[in-house]
């Protein structure tokens, strides 16, 4: 804030945290030149409920629901990566039907995430019909899940070793059925936005960001690939199985916010693609690996006696740490979701430490929005595409 | 108390006529103005059944359909609703001009409605001026804006008021040629002379197709006069929240909802008048008039034809501003006025020096 004293005409707006474009609970502290944005200074925090340490007194099992209010738009991921961290921790083995399942999970909700930051990012340069258009796809993705996972939104779904349960009867049809609707759907979007003379006029040039650049403020995601630079987790890292399927990495050379904008609309067809692939190619057999589910196991009691416990098909799971440390990412539709993981051979974690994408890419704001008009705050901070949930943890 | 009125009757028969008359004329100057007043009324609330019917179309939504039958009766309620709404006073604003403002806002826009005519030679005041009665007027409006921009101690109400006022100067100026440009065809600022004027060709008379420049950039200024997407730039919700309309509550605030709708009802209804041939039927001309002009239940039928025609005309435009909003993005301000000063300025300079330079020729 070195805003000379002689300026007398400088305006300090405060935006957020109950703005309507804050993305949440967002604060903004902006100077304002007339329309000219001087300076900005971002608040975090208002939606902190310290997610971090809350995971170093549960298991993982007991951590799982908690997870899906980190970036509560894109679910799946926060569940991924918090049954990875545990699984590569142990090195446990994932059947293959369950990782396709996961994919397919995986890539739906990179759709649902992207499908919700397209309404908001129209909304806020103006046009509020795309919301509805969005919200009209988004319900399907979701009534697939809740078919599957019996949840909409908090699915609870992703297991060590697994997931929660196997796909019901006549969901992959349902799912193909889908895939082929959707890309209908991305077409529409594309006729009704990305030629449109205005939008354009709102997004060309707005909030550029180099290559070099956006390495150096860590950004990743589409706001890394955006700017021209080819880094995608899922072929990077290779989890799961996505590479035995053929997808290509969505990526722009100009960094600005169509380039932005073009890269998240790639990649929901993209998805589309790996979706279609992944339901093509499941195979058999069981969805989760059972046998990690507890270590320690009784052997063989006698029934009725004074020790037995009666154990259903699933034991309640006590998944025991290993005295290690590990980092693990997956490629979230915000960017790279980590956790660096420290086990303290107990059932909960020694230190849980959330990289969460929104939290980095938002860092870049107050550099873009400067010299730029207030108008473009919301253009910037749409195309940065945040979760609050996320960020404050 | 009948002691009393026979008393006042005593006094009238004193002097029975010229009482009389005083009342009859009062009468008689008040019952169109509240006729028009009420029609205004009842027209807004239709345009903001149409505007959500529509607008729930366009995003595949139901739309008001509880309160009335179809939900036409939806505005009244949120109208009554408002009425009933506490009205707060910013405690640090200057509550004069916070209170004024809404209400300058409002009349400044309902007085151009009397220049309106809604069938053959039905107009509240056929003054001399005519439109520019309308062009001097609606840049009253933005003072109201900005007093109540100013008056709400608010950042956000201030920009928008700022916006509002800046939007609307720069907005004017290429109207202001474009209506000029039509008071040039008809050699009169006369609202009622421009319809006639329309009235030879039947459709092909009208001066959308003597004007087509004029009239895109007529649409596109009173789309910035009214605040509209793409044009809402001081009331952007994304941006100020609700601009100058932040600080607002209860009647206030609908007033400010009111004035966008009367605001957009008589853009609509100048670009009938203007543009779109008035309350002539523009199919079978020559033939319907004769008509009416019968006897004088007839030339009561054809008052009330013209003035169906004309409303009819004006919904039907209607749908192309309201379909405008729920489909653009909204533009940036700079943008704003750099298309309105350095392009829809020179083209309609331009369209008026080709208009005047034919009229010139044709004389």
């Amino acid at each position: 804030m070195n805003v000379p004293a002689t300026r007398k005409d400088l305006m300090r707006v405060n935006m957020g945290p109950h703005h309507p474009s804050m993305h949440g609970v967002l604060r903004l502290i902006v100077t304002l030149d007339g329309e000219d944005v001087i300076d900005c200074e971002p608040i975090l925090g208002y939606l902190h409920r310290g997610m971090e340490k809350i995971a170093e007194n549960r298991t993982i099992i007991q951590y799982l629901p908690y997870v899906t209010r980190w970036d509560y738009l894109a679910t799946m991921f926060t569940e991924a990566i918090t049954v990875n961290g545990p699984e590569q921790l142990g090195n446990i083995q994932v059947p293959k039907r369950a990782s396709y399942i996961r994919i397919i999970m995986l890539e739906l909700s990179r759709i649902a995430s992207h499908l919700l930051w397209l309404g908001p990012f129209m909304a806020d340069i103006g046009a509020q019909t795309p919301f509805f258009y969005i919200f009209r796809e988004r319900e399907l993705i979701y009534d697939l899940f809740e078919a599957a996972t019996g949840m909409r939104m908090m699915h609870n779904y992703f297991r060590i070793g697994g997931v929660a349960a196997d796909l019901p009867y006549g969901w992959i049809d349902k799912c193909l059925d889908f895939c082929d609707y959707f890309l209908t759907g991305v077409t529409e979007y594309q006729k009704l936005i990305t030629r449109n003379p205005i939008f354009l006029k709102r997004v060309e040039g707005v909030g550029v960001v180099g290559g070099e650049e956006a390495l150096n403020w860590g950004l990743s995601g589409p706001m890394l690939r955006a700017s021209g630079i080819q880094w995608d987790l899922r072929k990077v890292d290779q989890y799961e199985c996505y590479y035995e399927l053929d997808w290509e990495v969505q990526w722009q050379k100009e960094g600005d916010s169509l380039a932005r904008y073009l890269v998240r609309i790639g990649e929901m067809t993209e998805s589309i693609k790996i979706i279609q692939q992944a339901l093509e190619g499941i195979p058999g057999g069981p969805y989760e690996n059972l046998e990690i589910r507890r270590f320690d196991k009784v052997k063989d009691p006698e029934w009725n006696d004074f020790e037995y416990r009666f154990i259903s098909k699933k034991p309640s799971p006590a998944f025991e740490l290993a005295k290690q440390e590990l980092y693990v990412r997956v490629e979230a539709p915000k960017g790279e979701l980590g956790i660096f993981l420290i086990g303290d051979a107990g059932v909960f974690p020694w230190r849980w430490k959330i990289r969460p994408p929104g939290f980095i890419n938002l860092q870049i704001l107050p550099q873009l929005v400067k010299r730029m008009k207030l108008a473009d705050i919301m253009t910037i901070l749409g195309s940065i595409d945040i979760i609050m949930g996320e960020v404050d943890r | 108390m009948i002691k009393m009125i026979m008393d006042t009757t005593e006094i009238q028969t004193i002097n029975p006529f010229s009482r009389l008359e005083v009342v009859y004329g009062i009468l008689w100057t008040l019952v169109p103005i509240f006729g028009l007043v009420l029609g205004i009324i009842i027209g807004v609330l239709v345009i903001v059944w149409l505007e959500r019917e529509i607008s729930a179309g366009i995003q595949q939504r139901i739309g008001p359909e509880y309160a009335g039958p179809l939900g036409i009766l939806q505005a009244l309620a949120d109208g009554v609703k408002l009425l009933f709404k506490e009205n707060l006073l910013p405690s640090r604003g200057d509550a004069r001009l916070f209170s004024i403002g809404p209400s300058i806002a409002v009349i400044s826009i309902l007085l151009s409605y009397s220049i309106i005519p809604f069938g053959d030679h039905l107009i509240l005041s056929d003054l001399t001026i005519g439109v520019f009665l309308w062009i001097a007027i609606s840049s009253v409006a933005p003072i109201g804006l900005l007093m109540s921009g100013y008056g709400s101690n608010n950042k956000y109400s201030f920009l928008g008021g700022l916006r509002a006022t800046a939007q609307s100067i720069s907005y004017e100026i290429p109207l202001t040629l474009c209506v000029l440009s039509i008071s040039l065809l008809s050699n009169s600022p006369s609202t009622i002379d421009i319809v006639e004027a329309q009235s030879k060709y039947g459709f092909w008379g009208w001066n959308l197709w003597r004007q087509p420049i004029g009239f895109i950039i007529f649409l596109c200024s009173s789309l910035a006069e009214c605040e509209r997407l793409p044009f809402d730039l001081p009331e952007a919700e994304e941006e100020l929240v609700a601009g100058y309309q932040t600080e607002y509550s209860g009647i206030k605030f609908g007033l400010f909802y009111i004035a966008s709708y009367l605001n957009l009802l008589v853009s609509s209804l100048f670009v009938t008048v203007l543009y779109l041939g008035g309350w002539n039927l523009s199919i079978a001309y020559g033939f319907i008039p004769k008509l009416f002009d019968i006897n004088k239940a007839g030339k009561v039928f054809g008052t009330i034809i013209g003035i169906l025609i004309t409303l009819a005309k004006t919904y039907l435009f209607l749908f192309i501003p309201i379909a405008t909003r729920w489909t653009l993005p909204r533009l940036r301000m700079d943008q704003l006025l750099s298309l309105g000063w350095k392009f829809l300025l020179p083209i309609s300079l331009g369209n008026l020096l080709l208009t005047t330079s034919f009229q010139l020729l044709s004389l």
